[in-house]
């Protein structure tokens, strides 16, 4: 019976407490860097696509979300021909931006795209895209692995010795 | 122009009120709800959010009226409207002030007590008729609840009547002009507070429709307006209950300096936000547990109180 008048007057007294609501339109809401929102794609410092069209992005999604088609371009670099999310089936799980090999998928704290039309939500890669570097800055893919493309040969890379010829005999 | 007196006026603006005084009502519990959980509660449209209510009932209007095919169809459509029937049929008999109500009976009590009997019916019946295992286990729940604690609301108010001498609501009120019945029938009015709230089955006695039971127990399987009708039953229930708490231990429209019709709406609004407090506050008992308080706690109180209360008049009245 106490009990019970102690949680009665507990609960009025809640009456005077501040409020958790966010009143959102009017009051943006606190989002954390980590926050995990719209998804873009990164470039690498020289302005160039991350993406190496590995399709380990869309292997991860877990609601099928990212499409793409890879091609390759005269130097043999990898790049995606086109390169899809369908934001009305996304999570927001970020397991594509784990996935990445290259750091070229992101999640960044925006969460304001509501639209009308479904269609809409299904963002192409000039959408998401941005010219910047994201969160790994300075971060250049094919500077550190040992592929060879235009202008870097085999053994060029940072923190790369040069290519063994396993033809001569010395050490 | 239709020659229309002045009980009829009465009548027809007492149904307009509850008839909005419902609907106000969900507003106003929300909000409160939201205010003891540190919430804001609908604050969007119009001022303070009041027109989320005329959103609601939009929406509510156009929804599907659907029935279940293994419905037992007459019947669960005549179940939502017993329960609007018997309550505002209870509102007949409410002295609101004086002049101010629809009728005049010298049974009013017994009116009121048998129409919110009457009441069972309606979850019963849409229980039953709904064909659907937590439906029926709803109904059942409402039919041993409401029953039971129908004996002990009954006993609790013979007190009251006893004190006033009559069963006539207004006079009743009158008797009280001096002291108001909480005073004297305390226990009276806590157990016919309690016995209210389970005959209304408000939160924190559910028990019928215990969501997390239940489903939605005995409307488990409505939709649309007849949903709706179970719904403005009940808030419509939680103002008979507030109306007749006031009637009858508060004095009605007794009060000093403001005008008796203000006094009588400002223990109604007292009692409707006691109410919401009470759902904001407590957890739901089992369901054996409210039976075991019904009947091993309440209704010995009630005997207790109305034995007591039948001495002490005896010796007062023998005393003269």
């Amino acid at each position: 019976m106490i009990s019970i008048i102690k949680t009665i007057w507990t609960v009025i007294l809640h009456m005077f407490g501040k409020r958790e609501t966010v009143q959102y339109p009017d009051e943006k809401v606190k989002l954390r860097p980590r926050y995990r929102g719209r998804i873009i794609l990164s470039r690498d410092p020289d302005g160039d696509e991350r993406c190496v069209a590995c399709y380990l992005c869309s292997a991860a999604c877990p609601v099928d979300c990212i499409s793409l088609q890879a091609t390759e371009d005269e130097h043999g670099r990898r790049y995606p021909e086109f390169f899809r999310i369908n934001f009305s089936r996304c999570i927001y799980c970020g397991l594509c931006e784990e996935a990445c090999p290259t750091y070229a998928i992101q999640l960044t704290p925006d969460f304001e795209m509501s639209e009308p039309e479904r269609p809409n939500l299904v963002y192409e890669k000039e959408d998401l895209l941005i010219s910047g570097e994201g969160k790994y800055p300075g971060y250049h893919f094919y500077k550190v692995a040992g592929l060879k493309i235009k202008d870097k040969d085999k053994g060029e890379a940072e923190n790369e010795d040069e290519p063994i010829d396993f033809k001569k005999l010395l050490p | 122009m239709i020659n229309l007196d002045w009980s009829a006026l009465t009548a027809i603006g007492i149904l307009l009120g509850v008839f909005t005084l419902a609907p106000g009502l969900i507003w106003l519990e929300r909000r409160l709800l939201a205010l003891w959980q540190d919430r804001y509660g609908p604050n969007r449209v119009g001022p303070f959010g009041i027109f989320q209510v005329i959103a609601d009932m939009i929406k509510i209007f156009f929804k599907e009226d659907w029935i279940p095919p293994f419905a037992d169809k007459f019947v669960f459509f005549i179940a939502p409207g017993i329960i609007m029937l018997t309550v505002l049929m209870s509102f007949a008999v409410i002295p609101i002030a004086p002049g101010i109500g629809v009728m005049d009976i010298n049974v009013g009590v017994l009116f009121f007590l048998a129409m919110s009997s009457l009441g069972a019916y309606s979850v019963v019946l849409g229980g039953w008729s709904s064909n659907n295992k937590y439906s029926l286990l709803g109904g059942l729940r409402a039919a041993s609840q409401m029953i039971s604690y129908e004996v002990f609301m009954g006993l609790s108010l013979l007190g009251v009547v006893a004190m006033a001498g009559s069963f006539n609501l207004r006079e009743i009120v009158n008797a009280q002009a001096g002291m108001w019945n909480i005073v004297p029938q305390f226990f009276g009015f806590v157990v016919f507070t309690v016995a209210g709230l389970a005959e209304m089955h408000r939160l924190p006695f559910d028990i019928p429709e215990a969501e997390s039971e239940l489903v939605a127990g005995f409307h488990s399987e409505y939709s649309g307006m007849k949903f709706g009708m179970f719904f403005v039953g009940e808030y419509i229930g939680i103002v008979l209950i507030s109306a007749v708490i006031t009637t009858f231990f508060l004095g009605g429209w007794h009060g000093p300096f403001l005008p008796p019709l203000v006094w009588f709406f400002i223990k109604l609004f007292a009692f409707i936000c006691f109410f919401i407090l009470l759902r904001a506050s407590l957890p739901r008992p089992r369901f054996d547990q409210l039976m075991s308080w019904g009947w091993k706690l309440m209704l010995p109180l009630a005997i207790l109180n109305l034995v007591v209360t039948g001495a002490v008049l005896l010796a007062v009245r023998q005393g003269h």
